[in-house]
């Protein structure tokens, strides 16, 4: 036992408890099982532990010891690829896959949190140690909220509005409103796609929003949290029962055909409201200094 | 060529508007086209889309 030990196992523990903070199982059913969620609480204690003893090494002026945290970042860059590898793995067994754009922001989450596991423990610990134990406890608590502000992004809520329309076909052509979706052949697969779908219209607020909706990783993302959230009819090999999501080339609106179990449109609008707006789809055409000029976009 | 590209085969009232590499399966009647369309529909995990009301295309997406 020496002067740091309390330091340190307060550091740590209060770093291992934000990652276990972080580490929600929520609707999208990851980490659902017991090995995936022990791996991650692990390297959130060697992301804490990492962290935490940056402090006494540079108290005691052993500043080679901080080169370690270099260590961490390359470790916790294979934390993003496990994660990859294993959701790519998966998606392809999925009735509505994820998509890519949604997996790479499921992984770059899952690395950023263990840096501000580190960044918790850093701060608890330099409290801790330079000031007393209570200022410790209030370090660990700011860190949780900064660490929960930095983890929560938007919502699609925030961007869309959100319409429910009835499907209806001209010909053999899907439609919702005026967005065409696909072309169903058979009387019957049209009767099945009447009686079990669902149209929805998501309106872009802004000019933003426009470019973020188009994008397809975002589509998809969206399709696939309304297949969990209300169930899927359709089964492998049915590709005329497939949720599609298709855009108005005139206005950038975005039509959502799904085919959910539970038919029912305020769930659903709930739903879609709730989709995470993923990082890698957000475009910001407007804060290009091209665009500064001209008339204002709308 | 990927298979999603490629017309798997044809259904079809009037043999006369399909020719070419393709499958081709002329039928009698719309209700024989339909019934053929969609067996070939569940056989080949693609989608009958009608193209004319005499005329439907199986494609796999």
């Amino acid at each position: 036992m020496n002067e740091y030990t309390y330091p340190i196992l307060f550091g740590v523990i209060i770093g291992t408890l934000t990652r276990l903070y972080m580490l929600r199982t929520d609707y999208r059913q990851y980490p659902t099982y017991l090995h995936g969620k022990v791996i991650h609480v692990a390297l959130g204690f060697i992301a804490a532990a990492l962290g935490t003893v940056a402090i006494p090494s540079i108290m005691e002026q052993e500043f080679t010891a901080i080169t370690f945290l270099t260590l961490a970042a390359s470790q916790f860059r294979e934390v993003r690829n496990m994660e990859r590898n294993t959701l790519t793995e998966l998606d392809s067994y999925e009735l509505v896959p994820r998509g890519k754009t949604y997996i790479e922001g499921i992984a770059v989450a899952f690395e950023g949190r263990n840096y501000l596991v580190i960044l918790t423990s850093f701060a608890t610990t330099l409290a801790y140690i330079t000031i007393g134990w209570w200022a410790g406890i209030i370090a660990g608590i700011v860190c949780l909220f900064i660490s929960k502000k930095l983890m929560t992004g938007g919502k699609l809520s925030d961007i869309v509005d959100i319409e429910h329309h009835e499907l209806r076909f001209e010909g053999a052509g899907l439609y919702i409103d005026s967005i065409y979706i696909m072309n169903i052949g058979l009387p019957a697969r049209q009767e099945e796609i009447l009686k079990y779908g669902m149209g929805f219209i998501l309106k872009p607020k802004n000019f933003n929003v426009r470019s973020t909706i188009a994008n397809l990783g975002q589509r998809q993302a969206i399709l696939h949290d309304i297949s969990v959230a209300l169930g899927v009819f359709r089964d492998s090999g049915t590709p005329a029962l497939v949720p599609l999501a298709k855009r108005d080339l005139d206005d950038g609106r975005i039509g959502v055909f799904v085919l959910p179990q539970e038919k029912d449109i305020e769930k659903a609008k709930a739903v879609i409201g709730q989709v995470p707006v993923l990082e890698n789809a957000i475009r910001m055409p407007t804060e290009s200094k091209a665009n500064k000029k001209g008339r204002k976009l709308e | 060529m990927t298979i999603e590209k490629y017309i798997l085969a044809v259904v079809t009232t009037n043999p006369q508007k399909a020719a070419g590499s393709t499958a081709i399966f002329p039928c009698e009647n719309r209700a024989e086209m339909e019934l053929i369309a969609a067996s070939l529909e569940a056989i080949l995990d693609g989608i009958a889309h009608r193209l004319t009301e005499e005329l439907y295309i199986i494609v796999k997406h």
